[in-house]
């Protein structure tokens, strides 16, 4: 894409699209959102800026293989799933640390789980759409 | 017991472990666990013949009725003896045999779970664990018939032989699940106090044909035996304990040890004593038309098993008395028969029977056990083949109007066998040593060892029936039998009948050896009746199986993306038509449709233009441009009626699918060739067909209450037990979290898979470049 206009748009859109991701992740418990959506929007942050700069400057930008974000993901959302195993509870039980955290309010097993779904969400779009991108 | 059991399969898995540091020693170290297996089992002999039979139970899943539960009984107890005693044998042999192989280490691993399975077989009591066990005999069995991995022939046999045994094994697991539903059980033991009622239910004659077919395929009868003559691409010590002395006679027990419960019906014997017969005598007709070693022996115990079946068949007790003899006296003579031919393969490198001759001259003890052997499949008195053909005469001599036609074919296998027997174990030590042999010498005691002692056990048990006749052979005829009858085995039975056809078999086939040569021209000439053997209408029927699949495949998956849409869309056209065609249930309420706003008119106007737009146009990105617009639009009425998640996702997904085609399509080339107007029509009519479809199923889908019990369970639980607002949310990562877990498990298999094809060449011609 060689439109100028376009390109400094979407140098500024990066940021901002992967802000309002998580910020989309973190409402998700009380509010419209999720780790499922916010991980859709970074992708799209990311295929915006590909599209713009091509795919090498958006792949330094992500410094690594956006392929490893799947299991590091999986391990998350796992580990969130079993821990209430260690606490004599059965598995996908809900945990909450007592009172509210600033800015991001409850924090419980949950939102680590879905911070897992986002992390895969992320890696898997960025595999395909890479890989499709990259080959074609 | 479970240990005893299970033994073999930890000594398997070590072998990887191990073969690194203890290559060379494996093989003396495994060599130890049949050996200590068969003392462990020596054991419950005295134990058995006082008890009838040990249960050992060990739970495993008690919820569906399955457990690791072993019974020891006469029966059980004769095949752990054999399986372990003839294993020790093989595993010293094959030390010698298969000197410096390059996976011996490998070859004790699959011969130790090959072991530890076939015990598994005979000692479950529970059928299902015994199915288990059944289809692990049949894997470890490939991998040992394909053990030479590197030839294709190998390969393919290890194929045939599992593919039909493992098919007759499946059958056999929905006999043994209908014979638990109508007998409640599926333990053996439990299962023996309803055996009336099993024989008088509607369901007897299907539970006993998917149970035949198990045992059929499994100890090679007509029409499944082909893959027997096949499997003889295996090392020799692999033919032995496999092929002649345990795996194929897993089906005879099997027979065995259904005949107290759904033998003594006309239908069990009936096809068991047809079956038999036509496999013994085809069988013993083959083996003499063969010149290689191996596969005269391969027909003969293939018309050994046929016997068996044939005995098991007649039911009556001097049958399955005759029947218990014969499994013993069988795995003596034929595995020494077998080990004999290794070491004739292995020193002269030869197997053919014309050639081979005068070897007695450089291997007297190996010439000894093979006149032993063949001497006891004769059934020359004082050795134990003379006991089983007496009583196997006296058996069908008692069959009523049929004992004529029945002995006769006995007597007949039984010549015929003599003379394989003889080719086998007499032939090559007769005579001159011809010139390319003098060379061969008597190779370690390793090897001539094993052979012997079978052949030296044949003459003792045959000479002094006594040491087996109480030990061994009564339970198992009580365990076969379910009566308490004593047997007496007595090597004089008096001048009679029995005697004089003894006499006639012996010195009928001893002339027919006299005068018989094997030739190689006898075997070409069989070769035209190739065509109609079973193994060749099988062939043909799995060929023509693969071509048919061949053209079906080609016409549907050929390439075009276009066709795979049509033929999709097509299908679910027709199948939901065709549901649709038996009545549908629409009912719309027109007072409850909420009114029209005009956003929502200007929204659709958006997408009839779009669409419009989408299929008129010639240039790809207008028409993406087009279908995103679609997608968008779509969301709106999300948002219109109060689904933000739902809109917000797929506001997601539809900016990454306009994204994807752009990124994709762009770089090809203009559009060229377009669909001819016959094409447009088709389609237009099948998108209109399938649109119209949908919307019909939407408004089904509105019958359906639309508020649940369970909608308004997440509804009103999700703050108090999930402390979250966002019910959609809280059912994500919460209440469904499990589905969640692996939809995203799923997500990641999807895109490795993506990146996998994507990367994957496989245009060699490309690689080059």
């Amino acid at each position: 894409m060689k439109s100028l206009i376009f390109k400094t748009a979407s140098a500024y859109l990066l940021p901002l699209l992967l802000l309002f991701s998580i910020f989309i992740l973190l409402r998700g418990h009380y509010l419209p959102g999720g780790g499922f959506v916010g991980g859709l929007m970074a992708s799209i942050a990311f295929l915006v800026h590909s599209f713009a700069f091509g795919l090498k400057e958006t792949q330094n930008i992500i410094k690594i293989n956006p392929g490893f974000l799947m299991p590091i993901g999986l391990v998350l959302a796992v580990g969130a799933a079993i821990a209430p195993f260690f606490v004599d509870a059965p598995i996908l039980t809900g945990l909450w640390f007592e009172g509210p955290f600033r800015f991001i309010g409850m924090v419980g097993s949950a939102l680590f789980f879905d911070i897992g779904v986002y992390l895969v969400v992320i890696g898997a779009t960025l595999t395909i759409m890479f890989s499709i991108t990259d080959t074609v | 017991m479970l240990i005893a059991v299970i033994l073999g399969f930890i000594f398997a898995l070590c072998v990887p472990f191990f073969t690194r540091f203890f290559k060379k020693t494996i093989p003396f170290v495994y060599s130890l666990l049949p050996l200590s297996l068969f003392i462990y089992f020596f054991q419950f002999l005295g134990k058995i013949k006082n008890q009838g039979h040990i249960l050992f139970k060990y739970e495993w899943v008690p919820s569906i009725g399955i457990d690791l539960s072993f019974r020891l009984d006469g029966l059980s107890l004769l095949f752990a003896l054999m399986i372990t005693g003839i294993g020790a044998l093989v595993f010293i042999y094959t030390i010698y045999y298969l000197k410096g192989h390059e996976y011996l280490d490998r070859f004790y691993g699959y011969l130790s779970m090959f072991m530890a399975s076939m015990l598994g077989v005979v000692l479950s009591d529970n059928l299902m664990t015994m199915f288990i066990f059944w289809e692990l005999t049949s894997i470890s069995s490939y991998f040992l018939i394909g053990f030479n991995n590197e030839d294709p022939a190998s390969r393919k046999s290890a194929l045939t032989a599992l593919s039909i045994t493992g098919l007759g094994g499946l059958v056999m697991l929905s006999g043994i699940i209908l014979l638990q539903a109508v007998g409640g059980s599926y333990s053996f033991t439990e299962l023996l106090n309803s055996s009336e009622a099993i024989k008088d239910s509607s369901a007897y004659g299907w539970i006993i044909s998917l149970l035949f077919v198990g045992a059929f395929t499994k100890s090679a009868q007509f029409p499944f035996h082909f893959w027997l003559p096949g499997a003889m691409k295996a090392p020799t010590p692999v033919s032995t304990y496999l092929h002649s002395a345990t795996m194929v006679k897993a089906g005879i027990y099997l027979l065995a040890r259904f005949t107290p419960l759904l033998g003594d019906t006309f239908w069990w014997n009936g096809t068991l004593v047809t079956v038999g017969a036509i496999t013994m005598v085809y069988a013993a007709i083959h083996s003499v038309l063969r010149v290689d070693l191996k596969s005269i022996l391969a027909y003969s115990t293939i018309s050994a098993l046929g016997i068996l079946v044939f005995l098991i068949g007649i039911g009556t007790e001097k049958a399955l008395l005759a029947a218990g003899i014969f499994i013993l006296a069988h795995a003596l003579y034929k595995a020494a028969l077998f080990l004999i031919t290794g070491i004739i393969d292995h020193e002269t490198g030869s197997r053919d029977v014309t050639k081979l001759a005068g070897l007695q001259r450089v291997m007297m003890p190996v010439a000894i056990a093979g006149f032993l052997a063949s001497l006891s499949s004769a059934g020359v008195p004082f050795l134990l083949g003379f006991i089983s053909k007496e009583v196997m005469y006296e058996a069908t001599l008692q069959f009523g109007d049929w004992a004529i036609i029945l002995t006769a074919l006995a007597v007949l296998t039984k010549i015929l066998l003599l003379v394989a027997g003889f080719w086998a174990g007499i032939r090559p030590f007769t005579g001159n040593l011809p010139s390319e042999f003098e060379k061969a010498k008597l190779p370690s005691s390793l090897l001539w060892v094993p052979p012997l002692l079978l052949g030296i056990l044949s003459l003792g048990f045959g000479a002094f029936p006594s040491l087996i006749g109480q030990s061994l052979i009564q339970p198992v005829f009580s365990s076969m039998s379910g009566t308490d009858t004593v047997v007496q085995l007595k090597l004089w039975h008096g001048f009679n009948l029995v005697l004089l056809l003894s006499i006639f078999t012996l010195v009928t086939g001893g002339v027919l050896f006299w005068f018989l040569k094997p030739s190689a021209e006898l075997f070409q000439k069989t070769l035209r009746f190739e065509l109609i053997s079973p193994q060749n209408i099988i062939k043909g029927g799995s060929k023509m199986f693969g071509s048919f699949a061949g053209t079906w495949t080609r016409f549907f998956q050929n390439g075009y993306l276009r066709n795979y849409v049509i033929t999709i869309l097509a299908f679910l056209t027709l199948l939901m038509a065709y549901r649709l065609f038996w009545g549908v249930n629409i009912y719309i309420d027109w007072n409850q449709i909420s009114p029209v706003s005009h956003y929502e008119i200007i929204v659709v106007a958006l997408m009839i233009i779009s669409i419009l737009f989408a299929i008129s146009t010639n240039s790809r990105t207008t028409s993406i441009v087009a279908l995103g617009v679609i997608g968008f639009a779509n969301c709106l009425f999300f948002l219109f009626y109060s689904a933000p998640d739902l809109a917000m996702t797929q506001f997601s997904i539809d900016s990454l699918t306009v994204l994807l085609f752009m990124l994709v399509l762009v770089k090809l080339p203009k559009n060229k060739s377009f669909s001819s107007n016959i094409m447009k029509f088709r389609d237009a009519m099948l998108s209109l067909l399938f649109g119209t479809l949908i919307a019909i199923l939407t408004l089904v889908v509105f019958e359906e209450p639309s508020t649940t019990e369970v909608s308004k369970y997440f509804a009103e639980n999700a703050y108090v037990l999930a402390k979250g607002r966002n019910v959609v949310n809280v059912i994500l990562v919460d209440y469904r979290g499990f589905d969640t877990m692996v939809e995203i498990v799923v997500l990641v298999i999807a895109a490795v898979g993506v990146y996998s094809l994507m990367k994957l060449d496989l245009n060699p011609s490309k690689k080059e470049l």
